[in-house]
């Protein structure tokens, strides 16, 4: 069976102080998809996100990841194969230089050095930040902090990107080449945003989540068009499939 | 809050310089911290009394500073700003000690201010070789001498993440003071208290950012150990800088150099 699936089903979670933040969500992904996951902040994105590499264990229903249920005894391998961007690269980048921190699961994989140093290589030529190599992280800019944080991940060669908000924090040009570098990839991706341009731009696909449970899950020109449900889950329909507020004209195609 | 960003800035600078490429800076980092180890305890092993004898050990800060590239001016400033813990430490000995031990010139030289005058040089010296250490090899570099010298992984990793996210941390409290005091006019909003509940907030905040990176280092295969993919040589040269220095430290410190010299040169006068 292909690592590259992953299987949603009745997926419920509470957290401990009671607060519900999934309900039965259910979805199937397939190999190299690229899918959006939208709703309002609260709406359950995060909390979805852990589920699929194990840093949340499913307290109801089930979460499989090329076949192979999310559960502990799984989880080495399922994190070897869902790699996960976060939302703040400052939590991703810990080590104290670009390399290191690149390196960092690599090593944990248990790699011969001579493999590590090739996979940071390319890991950070992919990304276009191996001029960066040396630096400490805390003197890397916001795009370069948001690239090196993508770079840990692909050195460990997932099969799954699992991003959460990447977008957030950049300015248009970095932006536009995160867009082109997520859009380059052929891994399957699940990107939590509220940049639902970005999202009409990169996936095929939007679930929408609102209070904890999928609305919707379908094709994303679709159902940013549907804006009864958009404005349900708290959204607004991406400016790119909006209207010109200068002239009224809609964009060509869409 | 701008105490806090000068502090950030020296450290910065400390990371920069450490950044050279100097023959000091690429003696392997072990040789480094075990020479000044050396170097330190030598030091504080002087009684209250010595301070002439101690005056040979400028040798290693000095040499340290001038082929490490690192800007006396600037060791000078950090030595003033960390100075008054030091002067506090000895400021009560001319007090106590009272007791006359030499004249020059019609003055009379108390006990207490010859232990005041050596426990100041002594601070200067342990501090400029601590301070030295740091820009030659790197804060990182010293860790990771560290956890290679059979330090355990705990304090390596500790001391790791601390001065990865020192910058961090210092950024989100000169946000919460600048956000305080937008809104703070006079005295009111500026008391104790909201400075307590601030700390609060601080640390809230950093046991979540410490689980949100927790979960990052989970998601890349951590272990509890971290491991380091940077090589280290122990080459020829590295054990003859640590055994050289050592045996040097070793030697003023069981030799009067400055008496030996002082009679050297009266016996060469008279």
């Amino acid at each position: 069976m292909s690592h590259h699936t992953i299987s949603v089903r009745a997926l419920g979670f509470a957290y401990p102080d009671g607060t519900r933040a999934l309900h039965a969500v259910s979805f199937e992904v397939g190999h190299g998809e690229a899918i959006a996951v939208v709703g309002a902040n609260g709406a359950g994105k995060s909390t979805l996100l852990a589920h699929l590499n194990g840093l949340l264990t499913p307290a109801e229903g089930e979460v499989r990841i090329g076949g192979s249920p999310v559960v502990r005894s799984t989880l080495a391998d399922i994190r070897k194969t869902v790699g996960m961007v976060f939302q703040d690269p400052d939590d991703q980048l810990f080590m104290p230089t670009v390399a290191e921190d690149v390196g960092f699961g690599p090593l944990n994989l248990g790699l011969p050095l001579a493999d590590v140093e090739a996979r940071v290589d390319e890991a950070l030529a992919r990304v276009g930040a191996a001029h960066l190599k040396a630096r400490p992280p805390y003197r890397l800019s916001g795009g370069e902090k948001r690239a090196v944080a993508i770079a840990t991940v692909l050195a460990m060669e997932p099969s799954i990107l699992v991003m959460d908000e990447p977008s957030s924090g950049l300015d248009p040009r970095a932006r536009r080449r995160l867009i082109a570098l997520l859009d380059s990839f052929e891994h399957t991706r699940i990107v939590a945003t509220h940049d639902l341009d970005l999202a009409a731009e990169l996936c095929e696909r939007t679930i929408v989540l609102n209070a904890g449970r999928l609305v919707a899950d379908g094709p994303t020109r679709q159902i940013f068009g549907d804006d009864k449900l958009l404005a349900a889950a708290g959204l607004e329909r991406p400016l790119g499939m909006s209207a010109c507020p200068v002239c009224g004209a809609r964009a060509a195609g869409r | 809050m701008s105490s806090l960003a000068s502090g950030l800035s020296i450290v910065d600078r400390l990371d920069r310089l450490a950044g050279q490429d100097t023959a000091i800076h690429r003696v392997d980092p072990r040789a480094k911290v075990l020479a000044t180890a050396v170097y330190i305890v030598c030091v504080v092993s002087f009684g209250p009394y010595h301070v002439l004898a101690l005056l040979p050990f400028l040798l290693f800060p000095v040499v340290l500073a001038s082929s490490g590239g690192v800007p006396l001016g600037f060791l000078a400033r950090l030595l003033l700003m960390v100075s008054p813990f030091a002067l506090l430490v000895g400021a009560f000995n001319p007090v106590f000690d009272r007791e006359v031990v030499a004249e020059i010139g019609g003055l009379s030289i108390t006990g207490g201010w010859i232990s005041f005058a050596s426990i100041l040089v002594r601070f200067l010296l342990t501090t400029a070789a601590a301070l030295l250490l740091t820009a030659t090899t790197s804060f990182n570099g010293v860790c990771l001498a560290l956890e290679r010298l059979g330090v355990p992984d705990v304090f390596a990793t500790q001391l790791l993440l601390l001065y990865r996210y020192i910058f961090v941390l210092g950024e989100e409290v000169h946000r919460m003071g600048q956000a305080r005091r937008l809104r703070s006019f006079g005295r009111r909003g500026l008391g104790l208290r909201v400075y307590g509940l601030m700390l609060g907030q601080l640390l809230l905040r950093t046991t979540d950012r410490a689980q949100r990176i927790h979960a990052a280092m989970k998601c890349r295969g951590f272990d509890g150990q971290i491991r380091m993919a940077r090589r280290l040589h122990f080459r020829a040269a590295d054990a003859v800088f640590l055994l050289g220095w050592s045996a040097a430290f070793v030697f003023f410190r069981l030799v009067d150099v400055s008496l030996l010299i002082g009679r050297l040169l009266t016996g060469v006068g008279t």
